[in-house]
């Protein structure tokens, strides 16, 4: 038997790769792409924005202004990739890290923090964005997605839906179930799994002993590992994937080949459980700098635009920031809210008895 | 009136609502061809289809999961669990998704899922097809919580369930899935709201507090007693989740005395909760502690033993001689 959970730096053989850490651009038989300058200035922005929405969080965090925060940072280009890869009527479902997705389906960034701030538990509407919510529990939302998939096909909608999960989340029970779901109902789904090598301390050797997308055959699908740090390839895996799905093909897994360079969140210490010397092999993969190498060297932006694009950023980060600060704290009858959709006699009591307690306060 | 068994007035019911609203499917385990391994489907697939009667695979998570996406894209699907202690697999997704997504969502998201669980015991099954697992549930905020106990509630409560735009559990008493009623299938005007608590037999003496298959237990034991000259009350609460206080408490207040009867076991059970709230509010009308009548503190038996463990007749009426005794 083989085993390879090749985890570190050199990128395995099988690797869709189009831009190269250093810049260059490659071709890739079955995974071609025709972007215009503009197009690849736009998800350079975009991969620079969503960095600053993150290290502003994160920076929010260790100010006391969030209880907790799970950085993207490293994993832009999964994100930005396949989140631009969806038309409008794809349907996306999350789990918490998809700061970038949710910027792709135009989800208010300060939305984000209210859940991580405590103030909700996810504050926008997920009908508006085609973004579900986040989801905690690890890989509950496979099932959900692969559902929403089913529904597409019996509304014979020209949609697709694409479900996120890191690769802690492939040993779940509900992951593996959304497998044989999509695979026997041929619901028209991408699996994008984003092995960032990490679960919280957990490395991926104790998820598994095979390359993850490799999974995929077994349960009669196809699985393809794209370079999660080139946002080139990951546009282009992403959009044949769901290419594929809308037209009556069935899903595909999509293992994005990344890392998590940060902590898995605020609470975590990687220091505890991993080598410096790998963070550093994965810093010469960063996502945003092989780009940045690609427009200089092929003279497609001047440092006019680079700077640009910087000060986008610090207004961004500063009025996230300020938005933050600003967000209404819910008021304690809140909590009864929402629980129900339809009347609900024990909620109506306990909520007219919290406001008469609270009310004795006040007298 | 059409004479029906419960589990063709269910059948009869989700037929009802399928050709009421063609969002309404059903999911389940064998529910397709085979009706379900109770017949609860039958002829469903036959006549809606493979597209809204889907025979899943083997992986009750999976069946709620992507039941929850469904109802996300407007669908309204009604799962099938096969037996009670079948649904433990599915639990993470009914207590941690489907009971709370419409909160995380402040209210933009609805889940009109209805999960329908046969329980309890009484049919010599072998293990984990004769619990009564409803606490675990009415624990959970979020989730509505029925229990029919006869055909004609089961014919109505069904198609409400599926009406509403709330997460339903629907407990099925499967030892009576084959007992008759007469049900007037054309008549609009038997609609009890789902919530609501019934008062099955009047009496003065005793309340006995009972849903699903202890109902007809409990009207048994209330026959009895009469012979007795003892006159009991029974209530069948439909609903635990909400449960309907005022026709329980205003029974209790009536009465003074109160047993309650389920088979789940006693220790931390439904009647547990029905206990507390009946003492905090009615305890000046109480002459007696709120006796329960219930499993034990142990697994559900094997088959042979099961009579022993399910309440029956004489010990509802054992537990009224012991409200007395006070």
């Amino acid at each position: 038997m083989t085993v390879d959970a090749s985890r570190g730096a050199e990128a395995p053989p099988e690797l869709v790769q189009l831009l190269t850490p250093e810049g260059e651009r490659v071709e890739h038989p079955d995974y071609d792409i025709d972007l215009t300058p503009e197009d690849v200035r736009s998800l350079y922005r975009d991969l620079v924005l969503v960095r600053r929405i993150d290290l502003e969080a994160v920076a929010l965090q260790r100010q006391g202004e969030l209880g907790i925060w799970a950085s993207l940072l490293g994993q832009e280009a999964a994100q930005i990739g396949s989140g631009r890869a969806l038309t409008d009527v794809d349907m996306a479902f999350p789990t918490y890290r998809e700061h970038g997705v949710a910027w792709c389906r135009d989800v208010d960034p300060v939305k984000l923090l209210g859940l991580f701030r405590g103030v909700n538990h996810g504050g926008w509407d997920p009908q508006e964005h085609n973004f579900h919510l986040y989801t905690i529990v690890i890989g509950s939302q496979t099932l959900h997605a692969v559902g929403y998939a089913m529904g597409i096909q019996r509304d014979d909608a020209n949609a697709a839906t694409i479900v996120y999960f890191g690769d802690g989340a492939t040993s779940q029970g509900d992951v593996n179930e959304s497998f044989i779901w999509a695979s026997v109902f041929n619901a028209p789904i991408v699996f994008f799994c984003q092995n960032n090598q990490w679960a919280i301390s957990e490395p991926l050797e104790k998820q598994t002993r095979i390359p993850l997308y490799r999974r995929a055959s077994g349960f009669g699908f196809p699985g393809v590992r794209v370079d999660g740090n080139d946002v080139f390839a990951c546009l282009a895996v992403t959009r044949k994937a769901l290419e594929a799905a809308r037209t009556g093909q069935g899903p595909t897994l999509i293992e994005a080949f990344t890392y998590r360079m940060g902590a898995h969140t605020t609470t975590d210490d990687p220091t505890r459980y991993r080598v410096a010397s790998e963070l550093e092999a994965w810093k010469l993969k960063d996502p945003i700098e092989r780009v940045k190498a690609y427009l200089f060297k092929n003279e497609l932006a001047d440092q006019a635009f680079f700077d640009s694009v910087d000060g986008e950023a610090g207004q961004l980060g500063a009025d996230l920031r300020r938005r933050c600060l600003a967000m209404p704290d819910p008021q304690p009858l809140d909590i009864f809210d929402h629980v129900y959709s339809e009347p609900h006699a024990l909620i109506d009591q306990e909520r007219a008895q919290f406001a008469a307690y609270l009310e004795g306060f006040e007298r | 009136m059409t004479v029906l068994s419960l589990s063709k007035a269910l059948n009869e019911g989700m037929r009802k609502a399928m050709e009421d609203d063609p969002k309404v499917l059903i999911m389940g385990e064998d529910v397709g061809k085979l009706g379900g391994v109770f017949r609860v489907t039958d002829g469903l697939q036959k006549d809606f289809g493979e597209d809204r009667v889907i025979d899943t695979p083997l992986a009750e998570s999976g069946i709620i999961g992507t039941a929850i996406g469904l109802a996300l894209r407007g669908y309204r699907p009604v799962c099938e669990i096969q037996f009670d202690g079948f649904v433990f697999p599915a639990a993470d997704q009914i207590i941690t998704q489907l009971a709370k997504m419409p909160m995380r969502s402040l209210g933009a998201i609805k889940l009109p899922v209805v999960v329908r669980i046969p329980c309890g015991g009484g049919i010599g099954a072998v293990e984990h097809h004769s619990e009564s697992p409803e606490a675990y549930f009415t624990h959970t905020a979020g989730l509505r919580v029925v229990a029919c106990s006869n055909p004609a509630d089961a014919y109505t409560m069904i198609q409400q369930s599926i009406r509403s735009d709330d997460p339903v559990l629907f407990f099925e008493p499967k030892r009576r899935y084959w007992e008759k009623a007469d049900i007037d299938t054309t008549s609009t005007d038997w609609w009890t709201p789902l919530h609501a608590a019934k008062v099955v037999r009047q009496g003065a003496d005793v309340t006995l507090l009972a849903y699903g298959p202890m109902v007809k237990t409990c009207l048994e034991a209330a026959a009895a007693a009469e012979e007795e000259g003892r006159s009991l009350e029974v209530v069948d609460l439909r609903s635990l989740n909400p449960l309907d206080e005022p026709v329980v408490l205003e029974s209790v207040r009536r009465t003074g005395r109160v047993v309650v009867v389920h088979e789940a076991p006693v220790n931390s059970g439904f009647g547990a909760e029905l206990a507390a709230r009946i003492t905090e509010q009615c305890f000046y009308h109480l002459e007696a502690p709120v006796l329960r009548v219930g499993g034990f503190s142990t697994p559900y038996p094997p088959s042979k033993l099961e009579e022993h463990y399910l309440p029956d007749l004489d010990r509802v009426l054992d537990a009224v001689d012991r409200a007395f005794g006070y």
